[in-house]
């Protein structure tokens, strides 16, 4: 069962973000002896809402995804806003300048149009399916990253957040560690309240001055805000939770706000950029064990290929997924794409998915983290076998 | 607009009861009022399971505690008793701030060995009432008879007795299962009586000490009379502030529950200190005539006379001439009208219609007194059945069913403390007789509804796993869940997302 110890937040905001690292010593030093820095690392970031790969990775050179995307669509490479090009036809979005940066030094690559191993709508169900690694729905009740740290021999596992998500649930001891505070104002949970209290005159005005004085008391150690939005921050904490002998392996993180039904520019501009910031903060933590670092990014599905009437993007299937990091292979575009000709797209809507999300998993945990081959294929992805074959040459 | 049967079934078991667990509302589906009334029944509500010590064994606890501190006391400068066993700053069982101060002359093996007596003791009577808390919410959280379980707690609340005394702190367990449950659905001046000469509140207000100046013990001593219990029972149990009583009728009141006491080792002359505490502690108790619960009537204390309450004159008498007064307030109109008025805030709506409050009122009256009878008038009436949900829930109220509705039970108590001390409603410890208020201003402040959505937030983390979110928001608000809330609910980005935002919709934060 897992087991999560959950770090003591206050001694942890208490001081400067360099006590981070002390503190999960001490509890990892109780489940044994570290073996030392050199261990290859492992960042797993979900993003859950359902990320607009095309947005992420943008096919700019594809001849329909102009007309597809209309206002929705990013720029192409050269223009004002425009796209920052990768080759081939393909750009990451113009706010994630950081992985760009890191893609021009040969540590960042992407599969165009990956996917879960079935068709859902619903965000819950296909978030299980990207975590449980299993075949179908409500397969398995345990992470196959969980399954994956006993099958790579022992690696320490740390999930960032107030509990574990299901993606580190299981038989293997984790450790967790969670950032910030209280809610706040600019949380997106108490957007959505307000929103549900509209009509709620009681609740609403309460929430709105209780969260307004919150925003207002909420200082950490020596009177520095700690800021819930400040994500590169959080990339070096986790750095730090990382680095050192006693740190962690693999760590699982999360990453909200990405279901981007209405006005999905800004919304997304304001989501890659702090999903860049936190990889960003990650690389410069690590330092020297960026080298030995693989960071994955995926999402349980993507978004519809044309914009919808609210200037957004309804839930899709095919989404892109990047991978950043030093112990990265250089490479082009990992899968086919399929294109976004209108036969080609699934169902008439889709990005179609030319590739399973965990053969993309595969790859990375036999080769960066040596798990073993045949564990891969009867329990970390149980019946991927032949389905989903790991990806070669990503380390 | 009277409501359908699907939203009966749902307001039988959100509004009247503690919240819906998964399945409850269609198991009562065919008959909600025929359920709640069945809840009604003689033996009164269910306690708390469990293996709890009674009024007696507890106040022998608390003599002997009692004892050990007059001994530390004595063995250097004194230092005033405070109590304070579940404070809202601290959890219960946990750090004893008030014995902090209360270190020992140095180097003195006999006062040390006192005091660490001392704690130990004071540690046990604190986690037992933790205990009995947990025990109680656990109830509360897992019932099947949850109409029973609201309307005893509502009773409990009525007669207040509190923690932030550490007296009657350690016998809120003991009240709740003693002298209320039993009596919920019988006659109310029995529940009157018997709250009335429970320990827990004989101490919480100050009764043990009082002494009717003209007693045997009065004219020896320098000790007083304490109004205390007859003003709260005139003002907060019974008529009320504008019932038509009069300063000298508390006077009147108090001189004639003089006498209702508990057993304590001060009336036996001081108690030195030594050995043979507990024997003298026994002998204290059958000084006085014992009635039920560690009552204890001493004729020593008690004013002699006749007396005049109201205008109605009492003999000369012990016990029940003060039992008299009591009964004959209880059965006064003004009693049924104030309380029925009580009842309806609490159960329909902070400003109750009229005609609601009237029929329970009239139930009371014409049945003198009989609670069972309140209950099915308030059962049958139209008023308390309609649809829309308005009574915010209390702290309590929110925790408890945030479990049912999880099909989950508190485990232990200081996770459930502090959710209940940072919502302001820490357990057993209303801040005064009045009890906890019980109107939306009270609960749905700014920061109040902050705090509820960050124990949301934690406990929705917690729970997200192996919960369908969809299923658990129609699980526990069946019909009255609105279509807004189940699509914030079924569109939300994960499943932590959609409990959150379920928990704090306003549906489920009301009733």
């Amino acid at each position: 069962m897992t087991r999560s110890f959950a770090i003591n937040r206050r001694l942890l905001l208490g001081g400067a973000l360099g006590g981070v690292s002390l503190a999960f010593a001490g509890h990892a030093s109780a489940q044994g002896a570290g073996e030392g820095v050199g261990r290859r690392k492992l960042v797993v970031i979900v993003a859950r809402g359902a990320m607009d790969g095309l947005s992420a990775v943008v096919p700019h050179g594809d001849a329909n995804y102009v007309p597809l995307r209309g206002s929705l669509a990013v720029a192409a490479p050269g223009q004002a806003g425009g796209a920052l090009d990768l080759g081939g036809g393909f750009g990451l979005h113009p706010a994630l300048t950081g992985l760009y940066a890191l893609h021009q030094a040969g540590q960042m690559r992407f599969a165009p149009a990956v996917a879960i191993p079935v068709r859902v709508r619903s965000h819950f169900d296909a978030q299980d399916v990207l975590e449980n690694g299993g075949e179908g729905l409500r397969q398995q009740d345990d992470g196959w990253l969980n399954r994956a740290l006993i099958a790579a021999g022992g690696p320490k596992g740390l999930s960032i957040g107030a509990q574990t998500p299901l993606i580190l649930r299981g038989a293997a001891d984790t450790s967790s560690w969670s950032p910030g505070g209280q809610v706040t104002g600019q949380d997106r949970i108490a957007a959505l309240l307000q929103d549900m209290y509209v009509d709620d005159p009681l609740l609403g005005t309460s929430l709105a001055r209780g969260l307004e004085t919150d925003a207002m008391a909420m200082t950490v150690g020596g009177g520095t805000p700690l800021r819930r939005n400040d994500v590169n921050g959080l990339g070096q904490a986790v750095a730090r939770l990382i680095t050192g002998e006693a740190g962690a392996d693999v760590v699982a993180l999360s990453v909200d706000g990405w279901d981007t039904h209405a006005r999905q520019n800004a919304q997304l501009q304001a989501r890659l950029t702090g999903l860049d910031q936190v990889i960003d903060g990650l690389r410069e933590g690590l330092g020297g064990q960026w080298a030995d670092t693989i960071v994955v990014v995926a999402t349980e599905f993507g978004r519809t290929a044309r914009a919808n009437g609210t200037q957004g993007t309804d839930h899709g299937t095919a989404s892109s997924l990047l991978l950043a990091g030093g112990a990265l292979r250089p490479g082009g575009p990992i899968g086919d794409w399929p294109t976004l000709a209108d036969n080609r797209l699934f169902e008439g809507r889709d990005l179609a998915p030319t590739l399973d999300v965990r053969s993309v998993f595969k790859g990375v945990l036999r080769d960066h983290l040596g798990a073993d081959r045949a564990a891969l294929d009867a329990r970390v992805f149980p019946g991927s076998a032949a389905e989903a074959p790991a990806v070669d040459g990503l380390v | 607009m009277p409501p359908s049967a699907a939203e009966a079934a749902a307001i039988a078991v959100t509004r009247f009861g503690l919240g819906a667990r998964p399945g409850e509302i269609e198991r009562v589906g065919a008959d909600p009022r025929g359920w709640l009334e069945a809840q009604a029944t003689p033996a009164g509500a269910p306690n708390p399971p469990g293996q709890f010590v009674a009024s007696p064994e507890r106040l022998h606890q608390l003599l002997a505690y009692r004892a050990e501190a007059a001994e530390t006391r004595q063995a250097r400068v004194a230092t005033p008793e405070t109590g304070v066993a579940m404070a809202p700053a601290s959890a219960p069982g946990s750090a004893m701030a008030q014995d902090v101060a209360m270190t020992p002359a140095m180097g003195d093996p006999a006062a040390e060995a006192a005091l660490a007596a001392r704690r130990d003791s004071r540690r046990e009577m604190t986690q037992d009432t933790a205990r009995e808390f947990l025990a109680r919410a656990q109830l509360g959280a897992t019932t099947d008879t949850g109409f029973a379980e609201r309307w005893a707690l509502f009773w409990a609340n009525v007669f207040t007795t509190s923690a932030t005394r550490f007296q009657s702190a350690v016998f809120m367990g003991p009240f709740e299962r003693e002298a209320i449950r039993p009596h919920v659905f019988g006659k109310f001046e029995d529940l009157a009586a018997a709250a009335e000469q429970h320990p827990a509140m004989l101490l919480y207000l100050d009764q043990a000490q009082s002494v009717g100046p003209n007693s045997q013990a009065g004219q020896r001593r320098n000790v007083g009379l304490n109004e205390n219990l007859a003003r709260e029972i005139m003002e907060l149990h019974t008529v009320g502030a504008d019932g038509g009583y009069s300063q000298a009728d508390v006077t009147e009141f108090a001189r004639a529950l003089t006498g209702w006491s508990v057993p304590t080792p001060r009336d036996q002359g001081g108690n030195a200190g030594g050995r043979g505490r507990r024997v003298q502690a026994v002998r204290a108790a059958v000084a006085g005539e014992p009635g039920v619960n560690a009552f204890v009537f001493r004729p020593v204390v008690h004013e002699p006379g006749a007396r005049t309450v109201l205008g109605r004159t009492y003999p000369e008498g012990g016990r029940e001439q003060g039992e008299a007064v009591l009964r004959d307030l209880a059965r006064r109109p003004e009693t049924a009208r104030r309380l029925a008025r009580k009842l309806a805030i609490h159960f329909v709506a902070d400003d109750p219609p009229p005609a609601l409050v009237d029929k329970l009122e009239t139930a009371w009256t014409r049945s003198g007194g009989d609670l069972a009878g309140v209950a099915r008038a308030l059962i049958a009436a139209p008023e308390a059945w309609s649809p829309q949900p308005v009574k915010v829930k209390t702290p309590y109220d929110f925790v408890i069913s945030t479990h049912r509705a999880l099909a989950s039970s508190p485990t232990r108590v200081q996770p459930l403390q502090q959710a209940l001390v940072s919502m302001g409603q820490p357990a057993f410890s209303a801040p005064s007789p009045e009890g906890w208020p019980d109107i939306a201003a009270d609960w749905a402040g700014p920061d109040a509804l902050v705090k509820r959505l960050d124990w949301a937030k934690t406990v929705a983390d917690l729970a997200a796993p192996s919960a369908d979110p969809n299923a658990v928001a129609a699980g526990a608000l069946g019909a009255r869940l609105g279509e807004r809330t189940r699509q914030f609910v079924a569109r939300a980005e994960s499943r932590p997302e959609a409990l959150t935002l379920f928990l704090m919709s306003p549906e489920f934060q009301r009733r």
